[in-house]
């Protein structure tokens, strides 16, 4: 029989440590990659916050743009996210959450299942700009919304109703077995175990998945490029068919396009720094819920 | 009303919510093709897509889509050599490598990452990363390096060498398809990251025991065991970041440069499908030829996008429990 | 029989998992080229001593040591020790059959690929060896390509000891490697672990009292992380000196 190697020396000479080259050099490395994603997210906030803290002041975040938007502030711009964030969400819970009910209670095996499981996976990979397309040609011009808050909701709302689904569904199915059977056995309906046992323990998990929602809808250019923004709007929006103006658009267009591509440097930052706030805020409110949540089950 | 009926009411209005999703797809679909059919219809399917001239608003106009494609093609694989192997290397060193504090701080960051606005990402590469470029690298690349190489007086090194770097990497704009993919590395990381550690930490753990009982170091155990037994996990995450850098508009929009012309090098300009969606639509009037045009564009990039999440989803159906085949 | 001698010497060991003792200044000698079991109720520490004996607890992040545990007059938790070299000395079968989800072959050729050995012929010779030492050669010789994981429990139990074989290891140590066995694949491990105590000395960790008394030559009881009884198996079944083992191996707790 072959033998291996140091198979046949005593165990003192054999078990002195090599130095592992090998690993060692593919350990760092993996290393050295591992903290890529971190090193550059730092270095870019740290670039956001160094220039934009230097425009920050109350001024900015609560007066309307003057002189063509070279001067003043953004409070427009940031209620236009808000609006645009707020009403995406109102329409998108209701939708996605009884989405998740179906796919984690009422659906059985079978084509139809298969189908809408395929569709979400599928929507999800939609490109932004494809649903800024469809919201363009259908709210806008065939439902005659024109560009405005609804329309870019609705585009925003349809981009993020996969994430909500899946997000909601994780948080349904996550909920005991023990709670459903205890419901269903003191005569409760289907319909009542869910709404009044399901729902409700479900409801922390499905709000995080909502606030994460909220970080990435509110960040997202693209689907409302041509579908909500105005170039420039001087107040808050009075109905949902006026168009509003939005952070992620004002950094474009401002870094893009017009004349004062240089003078507007400083409220370019100052915008950039006000979206990264709120879009890690949400981050942040939407990770440590969870973690709270994660601790705090007991069952 | 009887509660059973009340049930069967309830039955149906939820599932019938639950085919929306179903809907809207084909809807997307229907709609994307349907603006889309009138410029394959007139120009012709071949003469779009292979075209190489996209002038949508010339007299009379050209709509050859193949320069976006292009531009879509070199980003797409410009970024995938940097964002494979930076995501995937994330990926092990959470799951494998980092001990558990380190991986409870990485994991929410990578996250972070993921909803990082793009359009911040295509600011940062428009404010910084372009004028690095051009006016910093591009002096030493093409000038100082060309200039040490030739005093060198080595065959091949102070002639061949020193012209290409003297012609090849003066970067004439740092608006180019290098600082695009730079960004959207940025972007696929997180997305490639975040899908290919699920797929690592599913491996089961008796698989690792089993390595490191007969004696496998760490690197061996990863290289030869996790990493085949999660391999269709893996080509899921690199499927789904293909996607994600296909269909970024942002950044491409921001930073390729625009120029509608195929790029051969890496520091061109381009104008990858999406940015000219963005940039164009705005100015196509409705019903045009060219708001036809760009609505094929788009229903390209959603056929693309589409047949993706088919593969991904097909493979993660299929290969279930892989086998590691003959390379253990 | 060949002469025995002590191949581990465990003094004063102790294992902790965070704040919690799971092994408690245990002394112990194991015997080269018998068969030694650990006994007691579940969570009396004694996966985790065995599990020691390789270091495979080094996996678990929160797991310290302290102690001495010598294998051949050697501390594996001295920082100089390659407890790579230690662990194909060592080897280990576990409770749940746990073959790579990878060929027959590839499952065996693992061990002696990791070495260095590249010769396909070498390989072959390896593989075929250890497959009839772990008494499954019959069984597989003809689908040596089929996945590890389409055998039946009992066969793969087998490939995993010969897997271990294929390393020509010194000990190995079993997690009670039948616990998840029907009675007929356990006689045929039972057979087998008999046949391999002429070359390979063998810890074996059981709850099946039965199981230790057929087999091994020296058992050990443990209870809530204290070693209580160490002897000849003979004697410790029949005449224990302990009130707690007796109890245990009466069945009168757990």
């Amino acid at each position: 029989m072959h033998t291996i190697e140091n198979m046949n020396k005593p165990f003192e000479l054999a078990c002195k440590r090599k130095l592992n080259i090998k690993q060692g050099f593919f350990l760092s490395l993996i290393r050295t990659l591992g903290f890529s994603g971190a090193i550059t997210l730092f270095l870019i906030l740290s670039f956001v916050f160094y220039n934009g803290f230097q425009v920050l002041s109350w001024e900015f975040i609560t007066e309307p743009p003057i002189d063509a938007m070279t001067k003043g502030g953004i409070f427009p711009v940031i209620m236009g996210t808000i609006l645009l964030t707020i009403l995406c969400m109102v329409l998108v819970i209701p939708v996605g959450v009884i989405t998740a009910i179906f796919l984690a209670e009422y659906s059985k095996p079978g084509v139809m299942l298969k189908s809408v499981m395929m569709s979400i996976y599928t929507l999800a990979g939609v490109p932004s700009v494809v649903f800024g397309l469809f919201g363009l040609g259908v709210f806008v011009v065939m439902l005659n919304f024109g560009t405005s808050l609804l329309a870019g909701s609705m585009t925003l709302a349809i981009m993020i109703l996969p994430y909500i689904i899946s997000t909601s569904e994780e948080a349904l199915k996550a909920v005991p077995y023990s709670f459903k059977e205890a419901s269903l056995a003191c005569g409760a309906t289907k319909w009542q175990t869910i709404w009044k046992v399901v729902l409700p323990t479900a409801m922390p998990g499905i709000l995080t998945g909502a606030i994460l929602g909220t970080a990435k809808v509110s960040g997202e250019t693209a689907p409302i490029m041509f579908t909500a923004a105005a170039f420039f709007s001087p107040g808050v929006p009075r109905s949902v068919f006026e168009p509003v103006m939005a952070l992620p658009y004002h950094i474009y267009v401002l870094a893009t396009a017009g004349t004062h591509i240089e003078e507007t440097r400083p409220i370019q930052y100052g915008t950039a720094l006000v979206l990264i706030v709120i879009v890690l805020a949400m981050n942040l409110l939407g990770i440590i819920l969870r973690l709270k949540q994660r601790k705090k089950r007991a069952w | 009303m009887k509660w059973q009926t009340k049930e069967r009411l309830v039955e149906i209005s939820v599932s019938s919510i639950g085919l929306l999703s179903v809907i809207v797809l084909l809807l997307i679909g229907f709609f994307l093709f349907k603006e889309a059919f009138y410029i394959f219809y007139k120009e012709g399917v071949i003469r779009v897509i292979f075209g190489s001239q996209w002038y949508p608003t010339h007299e009379p106009p050209d709509f050859g889509m193949f320069p976006l494609i292009a531009g879509t093609i070199a980003v797409t694989l410009l970024t995938s050599i940097m964002a494979i192997p930076l995501g995937l290397g994330t990926a092990i060193y959470i799951a494998e490598v980092a001990n558990h504090k380190v991986k409870e701080f990485l994991k929410p960051l990578i996250e972070m990452l993921a909803s990082f606005p793009s359009v911040v990402l295509g600011f940062f590469g428009m404010v910084i990363i372009a004028p690095i470029l051009s006016n910093w690298l591009s002096p030493i690349l093409s000038e100082k390096l060309p200039e040490m190489l030739r005093n060198t007086n080595l065959p091949f090194i102070s002639t061949t060498l020193a012209d290409f770097c003297y012609d090849k990497l003066f970067i004439a704009s740092g608006l180019n398809i290098t600082t695009a993919s730079l960004m959207l590395t940025v972007r696929a990381i997180p997305v490639i990251a975040s899908i290919a550690e699920d797929a690592l930490t599913a491996v089961p753990r008796t698989y690792r025991e089993a390595s490191y009982s007969l004696g496998a170091d760490k690197w061996h155990t990863i290289w030869k065991v996790v990493i085949p037994a999660s391999v269709s996990g893996l080509s899921v995450a690199v499927i789904l970041g293909i996607g994600t850098i296909i269909g970024e508009t942002m950044i491409v929009l921001m930073v390729a440069g625009g120029a509608a012309v195929v790029p051969h090098w890496i520091f061109d300009a381009a104008r990858p499908m999406p940015a000219a969606i963005a940039a164009e639509m705005a100015e196509a009037p409705y019903k045009s030829l060219h708001y036809h045009a760009l609505f094929g564009v788009g229903a390209i990039l959603f056929l693309i996008t589409f047949v993706l999440s088919m593969i991904s989803d097909f493979i993660s159906r299929k290969y279930r429990s892989v086998r590691i085949g003959e390379k253990v | 029989m060949v002469e025995e001698k002590n191949i581990f010497e465990i003094k004063n060991f102790n294992v902790w998992y965070g704040d919690f003792q799971a092994v408690k200044d245990v002394n112990l000698n194991i015997s080269s080229n018998r068969i030694t079991a650990i006994i007691g109720p579940s969570g009396c520490g004694k996966s985790t001593l065995l599990r020691a004996m390789n270091r495979m607890n080094d996996l678990i992040t929160s797991s310290r040591t302290s102690g001495q545990m010598l294998f051949h007059n050697i501390d594996i938790y001295d920082k100089n020790t390659d407890v790579i070299e230690l662990r194909r000395r060592v080897g280990m079968v576990f409770q749940k059959p746990n073959p790579f989800p990878s060929s027959v072959y590839e499952n065996v050729a693992y061990g002696p690929k990791l070495r260095g050995i590249k010769k396909k012929s070498a390989l072959d010779e390896i593989v075929e060896q250890a497959l009839i030492k772990a008494d499954l050669w019959k069984e597989v010789k003809d689908k040596l390509n089929d996945s590890g994981l389409s055998l039946s429990g009992g066969q793969m139990q087998r490939l995993c000891i010969a897997r271990s074989l294929a390393q020509q290891p010194e000990v190995i140590l079993f997690d009670e490697p039948t616990s998840a066995l029907d009675p007929i694949s356990t006689a045929h491990i039972e057979n087998l672990l008999q046949e391999l105590q002429k070359t390979v000395t063998i810890v074996i960790v059981t709850h099946n009292m039965q199981q230790a008394a057929r087999i091994s030559h020296y058992t050990a009881f443990m209870y809530l992380g204290e070693l209580i009884e160490f002897g000849n198996t003979d004697t410790i079944f029949v005449n224990p000196a302990n009130k707690l083992t007796e109890e245990y191996i009466t069945g009168r707790f757990g």
